[in-house]
C-alpha cells in the first residue's frame, strides 16, 4: 500500500458500486459550434462501455471534457460523486481517471520504462528536497515505482524494450505501451481513444483479449471509442451512439445494431 | 559525498593557486560559473523543454543582491568589517550566496508565471524581455552603483567554492533528474498534454523549474560578484545567448553535455583571443553552421558514458524488424 | 495642447518606420511561425545600402534630386530583398525542421553574424546619411511644425502599405501567401510551390525594412552598425501588440508604438523611451498574447 494523499473519490465509488461517471446534461460550444449538445452519460462500476458515431460526432470532445481538457460549457461531471468540471487535467488524473489518445502520445526519447514511470503518480509522495538529496524516502518511492514499471511491461509483453527509446517501438507496440503507460497511475476509469486505429484483424483480436482482460484484472470501468465495430460489437457490454454532439441511442450491442437512427446516421454518412 | 567534493574542491584551488599561472586560473573559475548556469538553464531549456532567453538577468538579481547584502549588511550583522579573515567570512559569504539565489528564484517565480499561458517563441520572448528588464532596473538602482558599477566589494571566491559549488549543482540536478519529478520534468518536454493527463501539474512543473534554475543562476551571480569587478554589462542579451549556446552545444538534456559546453564556449574566445576583431563573426557563423549540422549538440539527449561511446551503430527494434 | 499634437506628429512620422519594419516581421512568423531576428539588422543594411549607393551616384549634397533620391529607395529595396533570400536560403531553410528553439537561436545567429560583418565593413563609428531631400519645415493646424522629411516617411510608408494590402488581397501570389501561412501542408497540397512563396515573403519584408531604413536615414542622419538592435526590437513588439501575423495589426502596432514612445519621452523622461517598448510587450503577452487583430490558434488534443 503506499501513502499518497491524492482525493481518491472514483475508488470510494467503485468501493460503494455506484456509477463511476456521471455526465449531466453537458454541453461543450466552440464559439458557435455545439461540439456536445446536453449529453447524459452514466457509467455504473466495472462496465465495458463503447462511444461511438460518425466522424466529427464530439466523442473525442466527451474525452475531453471527463479528463479536464475542456470545461463544459453548461451541465455537470461527477466522478464517483465528485463534480470535476473546470479541474485541471492533472488533478482528475490523479482522482483515478487514465486515458489514451488517437493518435499515440508517447514521450518519445524517454525509455518505455521511464515512460511508465511518470505515469507512477500514485507513488510519488517525495518533494523536490527528497529527491535532489537523495532522501530514504525517495530512495523507496523510487524503488516501488520500478518495481510496478517493471511488472506492467512485463505483463503486456514489453519487458524486452525496457531501455528502449518508446519511438523506436513498432506501431502495435506503441499502443499497449500507451494502455500499459495509463495503468501505472492506479485508475479506476480508463478512456481508449481508437485503440484499434491502424491495426490488423488479428492485432484487433488480441486487443479485445487484452482489454477484457485488464478491466477483469484491474477492476476498471473502460470507455472506449472506436470505429471499428468488431470490436465494439465483440466486447462492449454497453454503447452509446452519438451524431453531431447529440446522443441518439445507447444500449447493449444487440439493440444498438438494430435501431435504425443508428443505421441512418451511419448511412446518412455514405456520399 | 558531499564532503569529498567539498575536500576535492578545496584540493583542486591550493594546487591552482601553487602552480597555476593566474591568467588560467581565472579561466577556471569563469569556466566553473558558466558550468552552473549552463547546468541549470539546461533544466529549464533542455529537460523542461522551455524556451527561456534571459538567464543572465537571474545571475544579475543575484550577483547584485549578495553584492549588497556583503557590502551593506555583513557589517552591521556580524561585526566584521569587509575584508577579514578566510574563515569568519566564510559564514556571511554563504548567506549572501543563498540570499542572492533565493531573490534570484523569486525573479524565476515571476517570469515562470507566464509559462502557463505561453507558447514556445512568446515565452522566449516575454523571457528576453525581463531579463531586459532586470538589468535596465538595477542600472537605475544608485545604491549599487548604477552606470559606475558596484565598486567595494570583497573578492571572496575562488577556485574553491567555484568548483564545489558546480560540482554540487551537478550533482544535486543529476538527482533530481533521474527521480520522478525530473521524469515529470522530461514528460512536460515531449509532450505536455500527455503529461497533464498522466497526473502531472505541468504549470507547477514548469514554474519550479525556472525556480530551481534561477537560483543556482543566482548563486553564480553572487559567486561572480564577489570575484570581479560588477557591472550591469556583464548580464546583457549577449551573456544569456552564451550560455544558451553552451547548453545547445554540448546536448540539450544532457548534463555532462553542459559541463563540456560551458568548457569549450568559456575557453574558445581565449583560444580566438588571437583572431580578436574577427571573432565575434567566427562565432556567430559557427552558431549558424551548429545549428545547421548538428543541433542536437555534442551529446544529444543523453548523458557521456564510455558505453555510449562504444556502441555507436546499434540498429534499434523498428530497423531490425 | 499644441505639444500633445507635436508629439502626436512625430509619433505617427516614427510609428510609420516601425510599422514598415514589422510589416516583415509579421510576414515571416505569419508564414514560418519564425521570429526573425535578424530582420532588425536587414533595416540597418538597408540605410547603409542607401548610404553607399547615395555616394556611388552623387545623389544628396547641396542641390538633391528626387530623382536620384528614389532610386537610392528602390536599389537599397533591392539589395535588401536579395540578402533577405540568401538568408533564408542558406540559414533559415536547413534549420526549418529542427525545432522552433534551433530556428531561433540560428536567427540569433544570423544577427549577430550581420552585425559583427556590418562593424567590420562599415565600421564601428556613425556615419551620416546625405541629404537626399533638401530640409524645409512646415506649419500644420494647430502650430504643429513637421519637416517635409518627415510627410516624405509617412507618405511613402502610406504608399508602400497599400501597394502590399493590393498585393496580398488581390494577386494569386499574395493569396498564396495567405494560404501558406493559414497551413502549410494543405497549401502544397494544393499545388503552392510553397518554397517560391516563402522566398517571395522574405523579398518582400526584407524590401520594406530597407526603405524603413533609408527612411529614417532622411529624418535621424546618424547611421551605425548597430542602429538595427532598438527599432527592431521595438517593431517586433509592435508585430506583437498588433497580433503577429496580421498585417493591418503590424500597421496599428507600429503607429501605437511611435505614438507612444514619442508621448513618454515628452511626458514622463526620455530614460524610459526604450524601457516603455518591454512593457507593453510583457502587458500585451499577459493579457492578450494575441494582440489586437491576431487570433489563437489552439492545439488540437
Amino acid at each position: 500500500m503506499n501513502a499518497s494523499a491524492a482525493p481518491a473519490p472514483a475508488r470510494a465509488a467503485a468501493a460503494a458500486g455506484g456509477s463511476i461517471l456521471r455526465l449531466t446534461n453537458v454541453t461543450r460550444s466552440f464559439g458557435g459550434l455545439k461540439a456536445v449538445c446536453d449529453l447524459d452519460l452514466d457509467l455504473p462500476r466495472r462496465v465495458l462501455a463503447g462511444l461511438i458515431g460518425p466522424n466529427g460526432a464530439g466523442k473525442t470532445t466527451v474525452f475531453n471534457l471527463v479528463t479536464g481538457v475542456y470545461a463544459p460549457t453548461h451541465g455537470t461531471i461527477h466522478l464517483g460523486g465528485e463534480p470535476i468540471e473546470g479541474r485541471l487535467s492533472s488533478t482528475i488524473a490523479r482522482m483515478g481517471v487514465a486515458r489514451t489518445f488517437q493518435n499515440p502520445r508517447l514521450f518519445s526519447e524517454l525509455t518505455c520504462l521511464d515512460n511508465v514511470r511518470v505515469a507512477c503518480h500514485r507513488n510519488a509522495g517525495a518533494t523536490f528536497a527528497d529527491s535532489v538529496f537523495r532522501t530514504p524516502r525517495s530512495d523507496r518511492e523510487e524503488g516501488v515505482m520500478l518495481e510496478r514499471s517493471e511488472a506492467l511491461l512485463a505483463s503486456f509483453g514489453l519487458s524486452r524494450y525496457r531501455d528502449e527509446r518508446a519511438r523506436h517501438l513498432p506501431y502495435g507496440d506503441q499502443r499497449r505501451l500507451e494502455i500499459a503507460r495509463a495503468l501505472a497511475g492506479d485508475p479506476k476509469l480508463l478512456l481508449l481513444d481508437e485503440p484499434a486505429a491502424g491495426i490488423n484483424p488479428q492485432e484487433s483480436e488480441s486487443l479485445m483479449h487484452l482489454i477484457h482482460d485488464i478491466r477483469d484484472r484491474y477492476d476498471l470501468t473502460v470507455l472506449l471509442i472506436e470505429h471499428d465495430m468488431k470490436v465494439v460489437m465483440g466486447i462492449c457490454e454497453r454503447i452509446t451512439v452519438l451524431d453531431h454532439g447529440v446522443k441518439i441511442a445507447e444500449g447493449t450491442p444487440v439493440e444498438i445494431r438494430r435501431d435504425p437512427k443508428v443505421i441512418e446516421a451511419y448511412l446518412g454518412e455514405e456520399p | 559525498m558531499t564532503l569529498g567534493i567539498l575536500a576535492g574542491a578545496w584540493a583542486l584551488n591550493a594546487a591552482g593557486t601553487a602552480f597555476l599561472n593566474p591568467y588560467i586560473y581565472r579561466i577556471l573559475v569563469l569556466c566553473g560559473l558558466n558550468v552552473i548556469l549552463a547546468l541549470s538553464l539546461n533544466l529549464v531549456n533542455g529537460v523542461t523543454g522551455q524556451f527561456s532567453i534571459g538567464h543572465a538577468g537571474f545571475m544579475a538579481v543575484g550577483a547584485y543582491v549578495s553584492a549588497a547584502f556583503t557590502v551593506y549588511a555583513t557589517p552591521r550583522l556580524f561585526g566584521v568589517v569587509p575584508g577579514a579573515g578566510p574563515l569568519a567570512s566564510a559564514l556571511p559569504f554563504v548567506i549572501a550566496l543563498i540570499l542572492g539565489g533565493v531573490v534570484a528564484g523569486a525573479a524565476g517565480f515571476l517570469v515562470g508565471l507566464p509559462s502557463m499561458r505561453l507558447r514556445g517563441d512568446y515565452l522566449a520572448i516575454v523571457t528576453l524581455g525581463f531579463g531586459e528588464i532586470i538589468r535596465v532596473a538595477i542600472l537605475n538602482i544608485d545604491a549599487v552603483g548604477g552606470a559606475r558599477g558596484f565598486a567595494g566589494i570583497p573578492q571572496r571566491t575562488d577556485l574553491a567554492w567555484v568548483a564545489a559549488v558546480a560540482a554540487l549543482t551537478f550533482v544535486f540536478l543529476r538527482n533530481l533528474i533521474r527521480s520522478y519529478h525530473g521524469r515529470a520534468l522530461l514528460a512536460i518536454r515531449e509532450d505536455e498534454i500527455a503529461a497533464e493527463a498522466l497526473g502531472v501539474p505541468t504549470t507547477r512543473y514548469k514554474v519550479s523549474a525556472f525556480v530551481i534554475a534561477a537560483f543556482c543562476a543566482g548563486v553564480s551571480g553572487g559567486l561572480f560578484s564577489h570575484y570581479t569587478y560588477l557591472h550591469t554589462n556583464s548580464f546583457t542579451f549577449m551573456k544569456s545567448i552564451e550560455v544558451i549556446v553552451m547548453v545547445v552545444l554540448g546536448g540539450m538534456g544532457s548534463l555532462t553535455g553542459s559541463v563540456i559546453g560551458a568548457f569549450i564556449l568559456t575557453a574558445l574566445p581565449e583560444v580566438l583571443r588571437f583572431a580578436s576583431a574577427e571573432r565575434l563573426i567566427i562565432y556567430s557563423f559557427l552558431l549558424i553552421v551548429l545549428m545547421i549540422a548538428r543541433p542536437q549538440g555534442i551529446l544529444g539527449h543523453g548523458e557521456f558514458s564510455w558505453r555510449g561511446l562504444l556502441s555507436r551503430g546499434r540498429k534499434s527494434p523498428k530497423e531490425a524488424a | 495642447m499644441q505639444e500633445l499634437f507635436q508629439q502626436l506628429a512625430n509619433g505617427i512620422a516614427w510609428g510609420s518606420i516601425y510599422a514598415l519594419i514589422a510589416l516583415g516581421y509579421t510576414m515571416v512568423y505569419g508564414i514560418l511561425r519564425l521570429i526573425n531576428f535578424a530582420h532588425g539588422d536587414i533595416y540597418m543594411v538597408g540605410a547603409f545600402a542607401a548610404y553607399y549607393l547615395a555616394r556611388l551616384l552623387h545623389a544628396g549634397g547641396p542641390e538633391p534630386s528626387p530623382l536620384l533620391a528614389v532610386a537610392v529607395l528602390l536599389g537599397s529595396m533591392v539589395i535588401c530583398a536579395g540578402l533577405g533570400m540568401a538568408i533564408e536560403f542558406f540559414a533559415y531553410r536547413p534549420v526549418r525542421k529542427s525545432g522552433r528553439l534551433t530556428a531561433l537561436i540560428t536567427a540569433i545567429g544570423v544577427s549577430l553574424l550581420l552585425e559583427n560583418l556590418g562593424i567590420r565593413l562599415f565600421g564601428a563609428d556613425p556615419k551620416f546619411f546625405p541629404q537626399l531631400i533638401a530640409p524645409r519645415t512646415i506649419t500644420l493646424a494647430g502650430g504643429v511644425l513637421v519637416t517635409n522629411h518627415q510627410i516624405t516617411v509617412v507618405v511613402i510608408s502610406i504608399v508602400l502599405m497599400v501597394a502590399l494590402t493590393l498585393f496580398v488581397q488581390r494577386t494569386r501570389t499574395g493569396k498564396a501567401m495567405r494560404a501558406v501561412s493559414f497551413n502549410r501542408d494543405a497549401a502544397s497540397l494544393m499545388g503552392i510551390p510553397v518554397n517560391r512563396i516563402i522566398t517571395i515573403t522574405f523579398a518582400i519584408g526584407s524590401a520594406l525594412a530597407a526603405a524603413a531604413g533609408v527612411l529614417v536615414g532622411l529624418t535621424n542622419p546618424k547611421i551605425e552598425p548597430l542602429m538595427g538592435i532598438m527599432p527592431g526590437v521595438k517593431a517586433f513588439v509592435a508585430a506583437v501588440l498588433g497580433g503577429i501575423g496580421s498585417i493591418p495589426g503590424a500597421v496599428i502596432g507600429g503607429l501605437l508604438m511611435g505614438v507612444s514612445e514619442y508621448l513618454v519621452v515628452g511626458y514622463i523622461s526620455s530614460t524610459y523611451r526604450d524601457a516603455i517598448a518591454f512593457i507593453i510587450l510583457i502587458l500585451v503577452l499577459l493579457l492578450k498574447p494575441a494582440g489586437l487583430l491576431g487570433h489563437n490558434v489552439a492545439e488540437k488534443v
